[in-house]
Protein backbone atom coordinates (compact mmCIF):
# COMPACT_ATOMS: atom_id res chain seq x y z
CA UNK A 1 0.00 0.00 0.00
CA UNK A 2 1.37 3.40 -0.90
CA UNK A 3 0.30 6.82 0.34
CA UNK A 4 -2.16 7.48 -2.48
CA UNK A 5 -3.87 4.12 -1.85
CA UNK A 6 -4.18 4.93 1.84
CA UNK A 7 -5.71 8.29 0.93
CA UNK A 8 -8.15 6.61 -1.48
CA UNK A 9 -9.33 4.20 1.24
CA UNK A 10 -9.84 7.01 3.74
CA UNK A 11 -11.75 8.96 1.07
CA UNK A 12 -14.15 6.07 0.49
CA UNK A 13 -14.79 5.80 4.24
CA UNK A 14 -15.40 9.54 4.51
CA UNK A 15 -17.68 10.58 1.64
CA UNK A 16 -18.46 13.86 3.45
CA UNK A 17 -14.83 14.98 3.10
CA UNK A 18 -12.96 16.04 -0.03
CA UNK A 19 -9.99 14.06 -1.34
CA UNK A 20 -7.93 17.24 -1.02
CA UNK A 21 -8.70 17.49 2.70
CA UNK A 22 -7.78 13.85 3.27
CA UNK A 23 -4.50 14.33 1.43
CA UNK A 24 -3.74 17.21 3.78
CA UNK A 25 -4.75 15.13 6.81
CA UNK A 26 -2.34 12.32 5.93
CA UNK A 27 0.36 14.90 5.18
CA UNK A 28 -0.08 16.59 8.56
CA UNK A 29 -0.03 13.25 10.41
CA UNK A 30 3.27 12.22 8.81
CA UNK A 31 4.78 15.71 9.10
CA UNK A 32 3.96 15.97 12.80
CA UNK A 33 5.47 12.57 13.48
CA UNK A 34 8.64 13.53 11.60
CA UNK A 35 8.79 16.88 13.43
CA UNK A 36 8.57 15.17 16.83
CA UNK A 37 11.56 12.98 15.93
CA UNK A 38 13.52 15.93 14.53
CA UNK A 39 13.28 17.66 17.93
CA UNK A 40 14.55 14.51 19.60
CA UNK A 41 11.13 13.49 20.86
CA UNK A 42 9.13 10.27 20.63
CA UNK A 43 5.91 9.25 18.93
CA UNK A 44 3.86 6.80 20.98
CA UNK A 45 0.85 5.22 19.33
CA UNK A 46 -0.66 2.52 21.55
CA UNK A 47 -1.48 -0.66 19.68
CA UNK A 48 0.56 0.47 16.68
CA UNK A 49 4.05 1.17 17.94
CA UNK A 50 6.52 3.82 19.00
CA UNK A 51 9.04 5.87 17.04
CA UNK A 52 12.15 7.21 18.72
CA UNK A 53 15.61 8.48 17.80
CA UNK A 54 18.60 6.31 18.55
CA UNK A 55 22.23 7.36 18.65
CA UNK A 56 24.67 5.31 16.60
CA UNK A 57 28.29 5.71 17.72
CA UNK A 58 31.06 6.60 15.27
CA UNK A 59 32.73 3.54 13.79
CA UNK A 60 35.35 2.50 11.30
CA UNK A 61 33.58 1.38 8.15
CA UNK A 62 34.92 0.02 4.91
CA UNK A 63 34.50 1.08 1.36
CA UNK A 64 32.96 -2.13 0.03
CA UNK A 65 34.53 -1.64 -3.39
CA UNK A 66 38.12 -0.90 -2.41
CA UNK A 67 38.20 -2.40 1.08
CA UNK A 68 39.67 0.88 2.32
CA UNK A 69 38.90 1.87 5.90
CA UNK A 70 36.77 4.99 6.29
CA UNK A 71 35.63 6.81 9.41
CA UNK A 72 31.86 6.82 9.80
CA UNK A 73 30.78 9.59 12.15
CA UNK A 74 28.22 9.19 14.92
CA UNK A 75 24.64 9.40 13.70
CA UNK A 76 21.13 9.80 15.00
CA UNK A 77 18.67 7.43 13.34
CA UNK A 78 14.87 7.07 13.52
CA UNK A 79 13.80 3.79 15.14
CA UNK A 80 10.43 2.02 15.23
CA UNK A 81 9.30 -0.59 17.73
CA UNK A 82 6.01 -2.24 16.88
CA UNK A 83 3.30 -2.26 19.55
CA UNK A 84 2.19 -5.36 21.43
CA UNK A 85 -1.21 -5.44 19.80
CA UNK A 86 0.15 -5.20 16.26
CA UNK A 87 2.77 -7.87 16.97
CA UNK A 88 0.02 -10.12 18.29
CA UNK A 89 -2.11 -9.52 15.19
CA UNK A 90 0.77 -10.61 12.97
CA UNK A 91 1.19 -13.84 14.91
CA UNK A 92 -2.34 -14.99 15.62
CA UNK A 93 -1.54 -18.67 15.10
CA UNK A 94 1.29 -18.84 17.60
CA UNK A 95 1.70 -17.75 21.21
CA UNK A 96 5.05 -16.14 20.61
CA UNK A 97 3.76 -12.62 20.10
CA UNK B 1 17.24 13.21 25.07
CA UNK B 2 14.91 16.21 25.11
CA UNK B 3 11.67 16.48 23.17
CA UNK B 4 8.07 15.67 23.89
CA UNK B 5 6.13 12.49 23.32
CA UNK B 6 3.59 12.79 20.53
CA UNK B 7 0.37 10.81 20.94
CA UNK B 8 -2.81 10.13 18.95
CA UNK B 9 -4.46 13.08 20.70
CA UNK B 10 -1.63 15.40 19.61
CA UNK B 11 -1.92 14.17 16.02
CA UNK B 12 -5.70 14.70 16.00
CA UNK B 13 -5.26 18.20 17.45
CA UNK B 14 -2.57 19.01 14.88
CA UNK B 15 -4.81 17.88 12.03
CA UNK B 16 -7.69 19.90 13.48
CA UNK B 17 -5.60 23.11 13.62
CA UNK B 18 -3.95 22.68 10.24
CA UNK B 19 -6.79 21.27 8.14
CA UNK B 20 -9.73 22.70 10.04
CA UNK B 21 -12.00 19.64 10.08
CA UNK B 22 -14.02 18.83 13.21
CA UNK B 23 -12.16 17.30 16.16
CA UNK B 24 -14.29 14.19 15.79
CA UNK B 25 -13.37 13.76 12.11
CA UNK B 26 -9.70 14.36 12.90
CA UNK B 27 -9.58 11.81 15.71
CA UNK B 28 -11.35 9.29 13.47
CA UNK B 29 -9.00 9.90 10.55
CA UNK B 30 -5.89 9.45 12.72
CA UNK B 31 -7.32 6.21 14.07
CA UNK B 32 -8.32 4.88 10.64
CA UNK B 33 -4.95 5.81 9.15
CA UNK B 34 -3.13 3.72 11.74
CA UNK B 35 -5.65 0.89 11.43
CA UNK B 36 -5.39 0.77 7.62
CA UNK B 37 -1.60 0.54 7.91
CA UNK B 38 -1.99 -2.31 10.44
CA UNK B 39 -4.44 -4.13 8.17
CA UNK B 40 -2.16 -3.87 5.16
CA UNK B 41 0.75 -5.23 7.21
CA UNK B 42 -1.43 -8.08 8.51
CA UNK B 43 -2.06 -9.00 4.88
CA UNK B 44 1.70 -9.10 4.41
CA UNK B 45 1.68 -5.97 2.25
CA UNK B 46 4.54 -3.49 2.18
CA UNK B 47 3.42 -0.02 3.28
CA UNK B 48 5.32 2.73 1.52
CA UNK B 49 4.74 6.30 2.70
CA UNK B 50 6.93 8.48 0.53
CA UNK B 51 8.97 11.03 2.44
CA UNK B 52 8.32 9.12 5.65
CA UNK B 53 9.42 5.52 5.34
CA UNK B 54 8.59 1.92 4.54
CA UNK B 55 6.98 -0.68 6.82
CA UNK B 56 7.55 -4.29 5.92
CA UNK B 57 6.64 -7.63 7.49
CA UNK B 58 9.50 -10.07 7.79
CA UNK B 59 9.28 -13.74 8.67
CA UNK B 60 11.70 -14.95 11.31
CA UNK B 61 12.63 -18.62 11.46
CA UNK B 62 12.44 -20.66 14.63
CA UNK B 63 15.71 -20.62 16.55
CA UNK B 64 17.16 -21.51 19.88
CA UNK B 65 17.55 -18.57 22.21
CA UNK B 66 18.12 -18.15 25.90
CA UNK B 67 16.10 -16.87 28.76
CA UNK B 68 18.20 -13.78 29.54
CA UNK B 69 17.31 -14.00 33.23
CA UNK B 70 18.14 -17.63 33.86
CA UNK B 71 20.48 -18.33 30.97
CA UNK B 72 18.47 -21.44 30.13
CA UNK B 73 18.07 -22.38 26.48
CA UNK B 74 14.56 -21.69 25.15
CA UNK B 75 13.01 -22.36 21.76
CA UNK B 76 11.88 -19.26 19.88
CA UNK B 77 8.97 -19.99 17.56
CA UNK B 78 8.89 -18.72 13.99
CA UNK B 79 7.21 -15.34 13.95
CA UNK B 80 6.45 -12.31 11.84
CA UNK B 81 8.04 -9.00 12.78
CA UNK B 82 7.79 -5.49 11.38
CA UNK B 83 10.77 -3.64 10.05
CA UNK B 84 10.58 0.09 9.49
CA UNK B 85 13.06 1.89 7.28
CA UNK B 86 12.91 5.65 7.53
CA UNK B 87 13.11 7.49 4.20
CA UNK B 88 16.35 9.23 3.25
CA UNK B 89 14.53 12.53 3.75
CA UNK B 90 13.54 11.70 7.31
CA UNK B 91 16.94 10.23 8.17
CA UNK B 92 18.69 13.36 6.93
CA UNK B 93 16.35 15.69 8.84
CA UNK B 94 16.68 13.77 12.11
CA UNK B 95 20.45 13.43 11.86
CA UNK B 96 21.01 17.05 10.90
CA UNK B 97 18.84 18.35 13.75
CA UNK B 98 20.56 16.15 16.31
CA UNK B 99 24.00 17.12 15.02
CA UNK B 100 23.13 20.82 15.27
CA UNK B 101 21.87 20.29 18.80
CA UNK B 102 25.28 18.81 19.54
CA UNK B 103 23.73 15.57 20.67
CA UNK B 104 26.27 13.36 19.01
Amino acid sequence: MIKSELIAKLAIENPHLTQKDIERVVGVILDRMTAALVTGGRVELRGFGAFSVRARPARAGRNPRTGESVDVRAKAVPFFKSGKELRARLNLDGDSA
Amino acid sequence: MKGETLTRADLAEGVHTEVGLTRQDCAGLVERTLELVCEALEQGEIVKLSGFGVFQVRAKRARMGRNPKTGEPAAIDPRRVISFRASQVMKAKVDRAQAQAGRH
